[in-house]
């Protein structure tokens, strides 16, 4: 039985015994999250020493290489720059709503690059710059907001589920996408996103069940941003942690520090070596913040104190991620300036694309509810068509 | 699956040639005499099996599906014949056994879910009606959701609360789904059979007080004819309702456990010297608004006959339907026959809910045939 970490395509698959004696501690203490959050990098941008940062025996996480982390950064950039572009373009009134997940791009950075080419992803409503980070085109991705159609990429070509807002809905469909993986004897890997509110849903609890019973390779992603939408935290669970919820079902669970960009990319990346060996699912919650409303139509000053959001202005991700790498001589001025214009260009390019008006085709209501058109659909859509004609005419 | 029955002498290995030469000669007489007869499970589970045998892509889950065979037998000797990763019972979650279906639709499998029972379907409903409804729409063509979701549903069993409900109109009121009940054994193999080759997904709807209803039918010629039509690309049930037996009076409408009340109704009526067609609707989404309104432009007179409430129901379409397509046909105003607007009742109650043969020919009574 070779299925540990770092030794991959395994022939047998692992079970929770075998990844406990891999590791050396008890199956309790391998369910169990860390007592603290694992946080490799401290809020000023120092690395932390190994025994300070929150880890416990079995649960050591490896420093991503410079080439990952620089890979990340950029991406963490780009991100900050596209939330930051398409709030403008909502008050813009160029897009009809944007969730910006400003405060939160390191988990999205992270989400994204821990996956394969084949792993698949199941965002929500927040996770755009995730989704770009997999690879989606950003105009397609912006389709759904600026309120063209509901969704705007093909979710198999990308191995990204569209973006989900009904709350962990699309945990099952994660869940359902590696089951059939596994069927076919494939080693997919899946990550399915949701927030801390989104924990308290019934499908939330129905995915990780399912996915422990069958053994599945999900990650599940929570990003316990601290607010539903001005629900607190401590009115959807009085457990000790969100993490703490994946012992219920046989699977293990870690708490990571969500503005952490290193500490994401090390538990998550070895979440993901785990579940492809066939370990199971597991858990990771990562503590983070929504820096700004829940959408252009919230007002988060009804429900949260302004000195909250001062202090967790000061636990930022980009800033933190800038100085560690300036410390470690990863970042100089020529990087940061290549990685600023790559941002630039990405945020030009929605700029570029939002600003046009694309023709939308009133028929097109009509063409994707089945296979073919039902006879009523037939009808119902000819009926439009005679509409539109007389419109045309009148003008 | 036919039960194995050892006799005493076979037991013995006592069986005499003359007992032989009487079996062959009982199966020669029964071949003459035309094909044997089926149950309604039966011919489920046979297009079940049929289905899997032909695409490996189809899976089968739910509860009770795997060992036990399904509470109805409809899944018996699948996990046995087709291994456990081909049809296998799921925690009891019917909200995750409809979100994995969708999943595993994402990822090119084509699964069959069953819902133990009508009721036990509601939880599932979200995923139904939010995500496997709109996926194809949501992806504007990209992702299409081949998942065929069996509901046992209806009453006439003398069934407890929560296991009778006619839940049909919550379905057919999704636009994205399509909706089929089978009424007759050879339409359960062969419905099923095209539901599964749906890129669509369906809700098939199987009245509970059919399943051990039999028919002589030709399993072998049911799944010939289908694969001749599945490969000319054709269907032989979806968006076709059935002419369940000819008239020149009236027209019932009915579908699933309704159509042997109003086969019924009819024969009574026979009796009385008045000649009632019976539609078997069988596709509830897409509708065959041609076979229908033929038919009552035809005898000028309907109802539209089912068991769930008929406040904005499945029968209340139809009635407009045909009050809009046929008005000028039409001797009298279409009438209905459907349940009370009140929950499902008791089992010593329920006969007072249901459509009944004289409520049906009482309502017939009334489609003004003395103007």
């Amino acid at each position: 039985m070779s299925a540990v970490p770092g030794e991959q395509h395994a022939t047998e698959a692992a079970d929770l015994d075998t990844v406990c004696r891999h590791f050396g501690i008890s199956v309790e203490d391998y369910l169990l999250p860390s007592r603290g959050q694992i946080q490799i990098v401290d809020e000023t941008g120092k690395l932390r020493p190994a025994e300070d940062q929150g880890t416990e025996p079995g649960h050591e996480y490896p420093l991503p290489d410079d080439d990952t982390l620089m890979k990340a950064y950029e991406q963490l950039v780009i991100g900050r720059r596209v939330n930051d572009q398409n709030s403008a373009l909502v008050r813009q009134g160029r897009m009809a709503v944007y969730p910006s997940s400003h405060g939160q791009e390191a988990c999205q950075v992270a989400a994204a690059l821990c996956l394969g080419a084949d792993d698949w992803m199941f965002p929500t409503y927040r996770d755009s710059v995730a989704v770009m980070a997999k690879g989606v085109d950003p105009l397609e991705t912006m389709i759904l907001f600026r309120g063209d159609w509901h969704g705007g990429y093909d979710p198999r070509k990308y191995k990204v589920g569209i973006q989900s807002t009904p709350l962990t809905t699309q945990l099952l469909h994660a869940v359902g996408v590696a089951h059939a993986a596994k069927l076919r004897g494939e080693d997919t890997v899946v990550l399915a996103m949701c927030g801390d509110g989104a924990t308290s849903e019934g499908d939330f609890h129905e995915a990780l069940n399912f996915a422990a019973v069958f053994n599945l390779p999900v990650i599940f992603f929570v990003q316990n941003n601290q607010y539903a939408i001005s629900v607190p935290l401590a009115q959807q669970s009085v457990a000790p942690s969100l993490a703490h919820k994946a012992v219920g079902y046989g699977m293990a669970g870690e708490r990571v520090d969500g503005n952490d960009l290193v500490a994401l990319m090390a538990v998550l990346g070895r979440a993901v070596e785990l579940a492809r060996t066939g370990a199971g699912p597991l858990l990771v919650e990562a503590h983070t913040y929504r820096m700004q409303a829940h959408t252009n139509a919230d007002d988060a000053t009804r429900y949260r104190q302004d000195a909250e959001v001062q202090a967790w202005q000061a636990k930022d991700p980009l800033n933190r991620m800038t100085a560690y790498l300036q410390g470690k001589g990863l970042l100089d001025d020529p990087a940061s300036e290549r990685i600023a214009a790559h941002a630039e260009e990405t945020a030009k390019a929605l700029r570029d694309g939002l600003n046009q008006d694309p023709e939308v085709d009133p028929l097109e209501l009509f063409q994707h509810v089945y296979a073919h058109q039902t006879p009523q659909l037939v009808e119902q859509a000819a009926l439009l068509a005679d509409e539109l004609s007389r419109e045309g005419d009148a003008k | 699956m036919s039960p194995h029955i050892t006799t005493s002498s076979e037991a013995n290995g006592n069986v005499s040639a003359a007992t032989a030469q009487a079996t062959v000669r009982a199966a020669e007489r029964a071949e003459a005499a035309g094909p044997k007869p089926v149950t309604f499970a039966k011919a489920l589970n046979t297009a079940l099996a049929d289905a899997m045998e032909a695409d490996a892509a189809v899976v089968l889950f739910g509860e009770d599906i795997g060992t036990l065979g399904g509470v109805f037998r409809i899944t018996d000797g699948l996990t046995a014949r087709f291994g456990e990763q081909r049809c296998f019972d799921t925690p009891l979650a019917e909200s995750g056994i409809a979100g994995m279906a969708i999943g595993m639709a994402i990822n090119g499998m084509r699964p069959v879910i069953e819902m133990q029972f009508d009721a036990f379907a509601y939880p599932a409903f979200e995923q139904i009606a939010s995500h496997l409804a709109k996926m194809r729409n949501r992806t504007r063509g990209a992702l299409d959701m081949p998942v065929v979701i069996r509901i046992p549903y209806a009453g006439g069993i003398g069934g407890v609360e929560h296991h009778c409900d006619s839940s049909e109109a919550y379905y057919a009121h999704t636009p994205g789904l399509k909706v089929m009940t089978p009424s007759t054994v050879a339409d359960a193999y062969t419905m099923m059979r095209e539901a599964i080759d749906s890129d669509d997904p369906i809700v098939f709807l199987e009245p509970k007080k059919l399943y051990f209803s039999k028919d002589p039918v030709d399993l072998d010629a049911l799944r010939a004819e289908h694969d001749a039509a599945a490969s000319a690309g054709g269907h032989l049930t979806e968006g076709r309702a059935a002419i369940a037996r000819p008239g020149t009076d009236a027209t019932l409408i009915a579908y699933g456990p309704s159509v042997s009340t109003a086969l019924a109704a009819a024969e009574a009526a026979a009796q009385e010297g008045r000649s009632l067609e019976v539609i078997d609707v069988r596709s509830i989404v897409p509708f065959d608004d041609e076979t229908v309104s033929a038919s009552v432009r035809k005898t000028g007179r309907a109802v539209v006959i089912a068991e769930a409430p008929g406040f904005a129901s499945v029968a209340s379409e139809i009635t407009a339907r045909v009050q809009e397509r046929c008005f000028h046909s039409l001797a009298a105003p279409v009438l209905r026959v459907t349940g009370f607007d009140v929950p499902f009742p008791s089992p010593k109650l329920e006969h007072y809910f249901l459509p009944s043969v004289d409520r049906i020919l009482d309502t017939v009574d009334l489609l003004q045939w003395e103007d």
